[in-house]
């Protein structure tokens, strides 16, 4: 069975008043690509980060290959997993950040090898050697030795996403990827992405760019208050929405 | 209408016969003459006088030390490096590193208590910093050296079940580690503070990052968030330290032989010359301050890694510069660096 499953089920999440998932029920098959499209405000962000266990779900579960997210389930109740095993969990869990988050104070090239050898014991040199693989196919082999900041944000998101594939996962997860970008540097970003469709590894692209969930992803999710509204081929979800709000979100971004 | 604002226009455009007989020449001769005209620097008279002010009191005050004999410079130089001087500047340097270490190894757990989800660790983190901020040093120097009056022996083991060691107070905490724990300690409580606000200073995403990462969690703290707290731990740190260094003459109040307490005895042995020793004793306090100043130059350059696109060149790489422009503008032939500068 190849891996990359995703099954989220009756999630809820209430931010104090604020309730940001009502029961979202959603899945992903092992290797798809899908981009979440919905008004700000909708959920989308959170979903993502309740799908690596950064966000807490009050009620509902997230599962990975079969695996509970952050919890263990003992008979009739749900432990919490302790903090080890929640992190072992999400190195096979890529995530990849609106504001990139890099690491300031180290190299580009320690940025990628930092998680390889500090969460899975890899060798140093392995990991280096693999880290500068992954640098070249995002672009930028020959940044290795510099820090994040000299760089531009499209490079830094560009690192992000090696930084994420380092842990060879088999779900990378994308919080609006491009939003923090300047515009004539979103393209960069989004062709790295493309490139990684079709490779196996499952896909979950939050993202505002309308024309880039058409041309790549296979399965677009509108969100909209918490819930999953409609979901389907880009064909059909972008081209002929059923629900008057995905119709009323598509009028007013295209 | 249309002919005022003829008028008006024609008015804009009546120009001075100096200027005008410049335009004649053409725009680019224009350019060219202010190009050659010779730049004059503003007069700033304020500042030449406030600058002759500071310049005559600056000269007065060395005079007066190069004149008035009464500041023995002899005596001051004599006792510089009189050995139990050099040897409480030493023990000096020995109680500051110490409490230092002590205080900023506590401060940062205490810190980490801080800012832990448990109440109860909260809650003692609180306690000790309230309580540590609020006894005078000077009372928790004699409070420590005195423990052996509230617990003549003290021992290790498992709390409220059987001990395994026996220690007698006194012998435990001598002079020297009755002023750790008075200075370490109290150290402690305000590094705390110090280190949490660093710790709050470093954006939430590198948390978020190191965590989805799956960066085990010691990791996330020692390689991820303290560097980059150092930041702007670093310049308040330093300034406790110095504050510590001079504090620490403190403890002279437990006759131990820290420089001031030296410098003491021999002042009060001597009689008459006590103020020169009190110079003796300041030089060493600003000495070992100017140290501490310059490792902490370094220090912040090397927490300043990525933090700034480009680091600006330390005084040392300045200097060294500014000799070479030196060199080569004094256009020694055939120097290296001349011939650098003809290539480029």
């Amino acid at each position: 069975m190849s891996k990359g499953l995703i099954e989220v089920h009756g999630v809820h999440k209430t931010f104090g008043t604020v309730e940001a998932l009502r029961g979202v029920d959603l899945t992903i098959r092992p290797g798809e690509v899908v981009a979440i499209v919905g008004p700000s405000g909708s959920g989308k962000s959170t979903l993502l980060r309740a799908v690596n266990h950064l966000e807490k779900v009050d009620r509902g579960f997230v599962a990975v290959d079969g695996e509970l997210v952050g919890y263990a389930r003992r008979g009739d109740v749900l432990r919490e997993l302790p903090e080890k095993e929640v992190l072992r969990q999400r190195t096979r869990i890529g995530f990849v950040f609106q504001n990139f988050n890099l690491f300031p104070h180290l190299t580009v090239l320690e940025n990628v090898t930092e998680a390889p050898v500090a969460a899975l014991g890899r060798a140093p040199l392995e990991a280096e050697a693999e880290a500068r693989e992954l640098l070249d196919r995002v672009g930028l082999a020959d940044k290795a030795g510099v820090r994040p900041r000299q760089l531009s944000g499209g490079q830094q998101q560009r690192v992000a996403i090696a930084r994420a594939l380092a842990l060879r996962p088999s779900v990378l997860l994308f919080d609006e990827p491009t939003s923090a970008l300047d515009p004539e540097l979103v393209g960069e970003v989004l062709r790295v992405i493309k490139d990684l469709a079709g490779t196996g590894t499952t896909l979950v692209v939050v993202t505002h760019e309308i024309a880039f969930a058409r041309e790549v992803a296979d399965t677009v999710v509108f969100m909209d208050r918490g819930v999953v509204v409609e979901q389907g081929p880009p064909a059909r979800v972008l081209e002929a929405p059923e629900n008057p709000r995905t119709r009323a979100f598509l009028e007013k971004v295209l | 209408m249309s002919a005022e604002f003829a008028q008006d226009e024609s008015r804009l455009l009546r120009v001075p016969p100096v200027l005008l007989a410049e335009r004649d020449a053409g725009p680019a001769s224009t350019a060219a003459e202010l190009a050659r005209l010779r730049v004059r620097p503003a007069l700033r008279p304020g500042r030449w006088a406030a600058s002759a002010v500071a310049g005559l009191v600056l000269a007065g005050v060395v005079w007066s030390l190069v004149t008035n004999d009464r500041w023995q410079w002899d005596v001051v130089a004599t006792y510089l490096t009189w050995p139990s001087v050099v040897e409480g500047a030493l023990t000096t340097v020995r109680l500051t590193v110490v409490s230092a270490l002590v205080g900023f190894a506590l401060g940062t757990v205490l810190a980490l208590m801080r800012l832990s989800a448990s109440p109860l660790l909260q809650a003692v983190s609180w306690a000790y910093t309230w309580v540590f901020r609020s006894v005078p040093v000077l009372l928790q120097l004699l409070l420590w050296y005195n423990l052996a009056y509230l617990y003549p022996t003290l021992s290790l083991g498992i709390p409220f079940g059987p001990q395994f060691l026996w220690f007698d107070t006194v012998g435990l905490i001598d002079k020297f580690w009755a002023a750790i724990l008075g200075l370490g300690l109290s150290q402690a409580a305000y590094s705390a503070e110090i280190v949490r606000g660093g710790i709050l200073s470093v954006d939430q995403g590198q948390h978020e990052a190191a965590a989805s990462l799956g960066l085990p969690r010691r990791r996330q703290w020692t390689r991820i968030v303290l560097p980059q707290a150092m930041r702007s731990v670093v310049p308040t740190a330093v300034n406790e330290v110095i504050g510590l260094l001079k504090g620490s003459s403190i403890v002279y109040v437990l006759a131990y032989n820290e420089l001031f307490y030296v410098v003491s005895i021999i002042y009060g042995r001597n009689g008459s010359q006590v103020v020169p020793l009190l110079v003796v004793a300041s030089i060493w306090y600003l000495a070992l301050t100017t140290l501490i100043t310059v490792v902490q130059y370094y220090v912040e350059r090397h927490y300043a890694r990525g933090a700034l696109r480009t680091l600006p060149p330390t005084p040392l790489q300045r200097l060294r510069r500014g000799f070479a422009a030196w060199w080569r503008a004094a256009g020694a032939p055939g120097a290296p660096g001349a011939a650098r500068g003809a290539a480029r």
